[in-house]
């Protein structure tokens, strides 16, 4: 068997949909009209992927990788998982970037409104490539939940984005990562855009007291599954496809 | 019962927020981080990339006819020659001086994005027949729950466009110059302007693939 088949279908009604009305913003910027459905072909087969020698000693690293002063403000953590497809096989050499709010909840950027103080030795942002086996890892800190103007009070809960590259352009997602046992992940019109409960938790990392570092760092695991691809035992291609 | 199939959901996806610059384009948005390489994605060419140098530009508009000014676009292309620079590619050895990948921010101010690429040779459609030259568009932002799939075809390949099998896919024949990048003269080069229209009359047609 080799990897060479298509994609599964995309579940959409897995993913939240475009248009939901309680996140203000999908309102004016959700497609309308239905998706033209369309087979695979090698320009979605195809992908870039990225060498491992393009990484710097400190990139998955956000307490290091920006600190000028001395460490960031904040509760030190270790963020770690598997990419793997839907076939649960790790994906190796997985683009994997990540950025996020400091622990106070503000993020640096030009645009943010929210008055919590930025830290001058945190950026925000890091990445990694995973390894044959599909693993990653990185250390931060855990960012804060901070207020965001959509409704009166609305305040998002403590999250990481996660941008991944699989293998092939179709598997290209965006999702965010949250943390277990935070109340606020249900009150969020973000997240409750995913319909189906059971899709929610799988994007909230667990506490892992196991691989916590003594006098140093909590863990957190959290597994990636990006699409996965359809055995060609039984598909008949033209040569080159 | 039947035995269980064994299979894992793809993580669902969250919108990209805000702050994608800050990810996706940290020295963009004032982050200077990774060295001197810049962020991954501004320079799709490297010293002799073969093929004809084009300018891709556009804006990615929403239903109120406002640019979105804190959008993501990337784009997937294969080279002069028609091959992706991938290791999923197994019919030939693309150009390695030209990454087929590019990702720019659509600016803070106009909301414009720009693509300094070569125009892309023709590459089969899952039956063997040639598509038309294209490039494929993958958009993110605010208010994006799940980032949209498109491509753009060029105004100056009518020939090739009235033959491809995925443009003879669109249903409402109208709809196809949604897909369509207008050509116009550039400083030595063509440029094709492409706008993505996420709502309304001109919505662009984004795909399920």
């Amino acid at each position: 068997m080799t990897d060479q088949g298509s994609f599964y279908q995309r579940d959409r009604a897995w993913h939240p949909p475009p248009f939901t009305p309680d996140y203000k913003t999908s309102v004016l910027r959700s497609p309308q009209r239905a998706l033209l459905s369309l087979e695979n072909t090698i320009s979605e087969m195809t992908g870039p992927v990225f060498g491992h020698g393009m990484l710097g000693e400190f990139d998955n690293d956000l307490i290091r990788n920006w600190a000028k002063t001395g460490d960031p403000v904040g509760p030190r953590i270790i963020v770690y998982g598997r990419v793997l497809d839907e076939n649960g096989h790790g994906v190796p050499n997985a683009l994997v970037e990540f950025w996020q709010a400091n622990a106070g909840g503000r993020y640096r950027h030009k645009k943010e409104l929210y008055i919590a103080a930025l830290d001058p030795n945190f950026g925000g942002c890091g990445r990694t490539i995973t390894d044959e086996q599909g693993h990653y890892w990185m250390r931060t800190i855990r960012p804060g939940a901070y207020p965001w103007p959509n409704r009166v009070n609305d305040w998002r809960p403590a999250h990481i984005h996660f941008s991944i590259f699989g293998h092939a352009f179709a598997q290209r997602l965006i999702t965010q990562m949250y943390f277990e046992g935070d109340p606020m992940i249900w009150q969020c019109p973000i997240v409750m855009g995913i319909p189906d409960r059971s899709a929610v938790e799988t994007l909230v990392a667990a506490l892992d007291r196991s691989n916590s570092i003594h006098m140093d760092s909590l863990a957190y695991k959290f597994d990636i599954v990006l699409r996965g691809r359809r055995s060609t035992l039984f598909e008949n291609r033209m040569e080159g496809n | 019962m039947a035995q269980s199939l064994d299979r894992l959901k793809e993580s669902p996806s969250q919108t990209a927020g805000p702050y994608i610059h800050i990810g996706a384009t940290p020295n963009h948005s004032g982050i200077e981080i990774y060295g001197n390489a810049g962020d991954l994605g501004r320079t799709m060419l490297g010293p002799g990339a073969k093929g004809e140098r084009i300018l891709v530009k556009g804006r990615v508009i929403d239903g109120g006819g406002a640019p979105l000014r804190d959008a993501l676009v990337e784009i997937w292309q294969a080279d002069a020659a028609g091959l992706y620079n991938s290791p999923q590619e197994k019919r030939g050895k693309a150009d390695p001086a030209f990454t087929g990948w590019g990702r720019q921010p659509t600016d803070g101010v106009t909301g414009e994005y720009r693509f300094e690429t070569i125009r892309p040779g023709r590459v089969p459609f899952v039956d063997g027949r040639l598509m038309a030259p294209h490039i494929t568009f993958w958009i993110v932002a605010r208010g994006i729950n799940i980032g949209l799939h498109t491509r753009m075809y060029f105004s100056d390949q009518a020939a090739a466009n009235a033959e491809c099998p995925v443009l003879a896919r669109v249903e409402h024949r109208d709809r196809a110059a949604t897909l369509i990048g207008a050509r116009s003269e550039g400083a030595g080069e063509a440029v094709y302007t492409f706008d993505i229209h996420l709502q309304g009359e001109r919505e662009t047609i984004f795909f399920d693939i």
